[in-house]
């Protein structure tokens, strides 16, 4: 689904990510660890597009298409979206517009989608305005669910959210991405999921997601390196024991073994 | 560059104060099909089905005025001044005719205005539509206009103010006083489509009684020469509430120097004043002036102007508290559109031209209280319009 190839990227002149290698297979969802300041958030811009970040070598690939210099609103249509850590306000558009405007196919029951996520009561309301991080988090996810992507970036779901919040947050991220425990109801559960499953990168400082939801992988970045790809609960465990100090040598003795 | 004074100063002996008398027309259908355009787009109803009174004035004739609610005095003010002989104190009470040369002009050449006047206690929900309306070349229509909300009434005005699609120069003066009596509650809606070279001076000037509230929504969309108005509304009895919308856009030409003052004079008043302008190619100074006199009293202003081409937008928000337990406050921005903004839209899938239209409608979407539903359509096609020649 995702394909990023010797990725470098500079912000402002400065160098962020130093050659980035990474897959996401189609259905499979992928949790990018890394300390404040590596560079997590910078990848997630990169891969769709924003300005600011320039990617002076390698390519990313989607679908089969290299989208590197692609515009954003032509990744987005192709199937790419994102839930914002720090999304702006925009004055006098509510957060219902931007719902209809995610929903390409007006396929949507927008009213729905806001009762299952808890936001009803904000819907009419200018879109991220004193909104607390709980409420962020849902209205990114409601657009989310109106736009349908097939690859969705998540930018620190948890960061900022209340325990109940995060309840909802999870189920709706695993639904969203065709990965929800439900009941199977007529049909068995292979159909269910069948070719909904929709690939994800998930960034997180912290790990707490990984109580709510399921990870195929996890990835840790660090210094614009990406130095520890394998099971993301496995370098859950090694961070919460040791913090990211265990990357830091694991990504120096790589270095120096070179 | 565009340069303020050529606009500023205006030379009344270039327009003529003497118009041909037009006919007066019972019914508004019977109005010239052009001017009757013209109407339609400042808010007028022609068929009057959810209006309660009108008042129409072309040039200095009053050609339509009529009320169809007990209680709601709609008329010309010259008829109003021969039927209420107390109404003379109601006028230059609040304005002093020597303020500048323009209420000079008013006072010494005057063509009438209107007189709405809802009695203690009449309510009304549908709003009283009034227009002023030049069609003569080089006319100054100095108009007087006087509102009074009697005591616990409740009145709405819409006024669009427009001229006659050919018109090239025109000089419009209006005077207007309004008067909120006690828990009275005046919703006054001015809508305005002057034209490109025509030069606008309103004079207003606002008082509202103890537990009275005051709405005024004020809304220039297209071009106009000059517009320079900065109202003042004294908030005189305790728990007043004044509450001031404007939004304005300036297209190449157009200058716009508006604002509003409020003046809290007594405890537990409420003032809050929020103007939104976007200059693509003229000039707009957006003012707001907040004087808090008493403790116990609240105001807040909140100003924001973005700059699409080049053009200047000019916030100018002023606090001013003489006693301590004031509480004011201000926000201005002035900019071009935030490009995380724009990209944040492009991440949800339109392109690059959409996301900037989808921003400015927004920023002009500002929502406007007691809008009936058929003018809250016009004005959003409008924006929409305005919107589209703006890129």
């Amino acid at each position: 689904m995702l394909q990023i190839e010797e990725l470098k990227v500079e912000v402002g002149g400065k160098s962020i990510l130093n050659n980035v290698n990474m897959e996401i297979p189609k259905g499979q969802t992928h949790i990018l660890f890394g300390p404040n300041g590596s560079g997590k958030t910078s990848l997630m811009m990169t891969i769709m597009g924003f300005s600011g970040y320039n990617v002076t070598h390698g390519k990313i690939i989607f679908k089969g298409e290299d989208i590197t210099e692609m515009p954003i609103n032509e990744r987005a249509r192709l199937g790419i979206g994102v839930s914002f850590q720090r999304p702006p306000t925009i004055n006098g558009l509510t957060t219902r517009n931007i719902v209809e405007i995610c929903d390409i196919n007006h396929s949507a029951d927008v009213d729905e989608l806001a009762k299952e996520l808890n936001f009803t009561d904000l819907l009419d309301r200018d879109v991220n305005r004193n909104f607390s991080g709980g409420e962020i988090k849902r209205s990114e996810l409601l657009q989310l669910m109106a736009q349908q992507p097939d690859l969705v970036l998540l930018d620190e779901p948890e960061s900022g959210v209340d325990l109940e919040s995060i309840v909802v947050i999870g189920d709706t991220i695993n639904s969203l991405l065709g990965r929800q425990i439900k009941c199977p109801q007529t049909r068995p559960h292979k159909k269910v999921i069948g070719d909904h499953a929709k690939s994800a990168l998930v960034i997180t400082h912290t790990g707490h997601i990984l109580d709510y939801i399921t990870a195929d992988r996890g990835q840790v970045l660090y210094n614009g390196i990406l130095c520890c790809s394998r099971n993301a609960r496995e370098i859950l465990k090694w961070i919460r024991e040791y913090g990211y100090e265990e990357c830091v040598r694991c990504s120096n003795e790589k270095t120096s073994w070179i | 560059m565009f340069k303020r004074e050529n606009v500023l100063d205006i030379n009344i002996e270039n327009y003529n104060v003497d118009a041909t008398d037009h006919a007066y027309v019972e019914n508004l259908s019977q109005i010239e099909s052009t001017d009757a355009k013209q109407l339609l787009d400042v808010g007028v109803d022609i068929d009057e089905s959810s209006r309660i009174g009108t008042f129409i004035q072309k040039d200095n004739s009053v050609i339509h005025c009529k009320t169809r609610r007990d209680g709601i005095e709609v008329m010309g003010i010259s008829q109003a001044l021969e039927k209420h002989a107390w109404l003379s104190n109601y006028m230059w009470k609040n304005i002093s005719p020597d303020t500048d040369k323009f209420t000079l002009q008013a006072n010494k050449n005057s063509h009438g205005g209107y007189f709405i006047h809802a009695l203690a206690g009449v309510k009304t929900k549908d709003p009283i539509q009034s227009c002023l309306y030049i069609a003569k070349e080089k006319f100054s229509q100095n108009v007087h206009n006087i509102v009074i909300a009697e005591q616990g009434s409740e009145l709405h005005i819409i006024t669009g103010c427009a001229t006659a699609p050919n018109l090239v120069s025109g000089l419009h003066i209006g005077i207007s006083e309004f008067y909120v009596k006690r828990d009275a509650k005046l919703t006054f809606t001015m809508i305005h489509d002057w034209g490109e070279k025509i030069n606008v001076r309103p004079r207003t000037a606002i008082r509202v009684e103890e537990g009275g509230t005051i709405i005024s929504n004020y809304i220039s969309l297209k071009p106009v020469g000059s517009l320079q108005m900065f109202p003042t509304t004294h908030l005189d009895g305790k728990g007043a509430v004044a509450r001031f919308n404007s939004i304005l856009v300036a297209g190449p030409g157009s200058f716009l120097d508006v604002g509003s003052r409020i003046v809290l004079n007594a405890p537990d008043t409420r003032a809050e004043i929020i103007s939104r302008g976007i200059s693509s190619g003229g000039s707009i100074i957006a003012r707001g002036e907040l004087v808090g006199k008493v403790a116990g009293i609240k105001a807040h202003l909140e100003c924001n102007g973005l700059i699409l081409n080049d053009g200047l937008m000019q916030a100018v928000p002023e606090l001013s508290g003489y006693v301590p337990g004031v509480e004011m406050s201000h926000e201005a921005a002035v900019g071009k559109i935030d490009q995380q903004e724009i990209e944040y839209l492009m991440a949800r899938g339109l392109d690059e031209e959409e996301a900037i239209s989808t921003i400015v409608r927004g920023f002009l979407n500002v929502d406007i209280e007691g809008l009936p539903a058929d003018l809250k359509k016009k004005l959003d096609e409008t924006i929409s319009e305005t919107q589209k020649e703006m890129m």
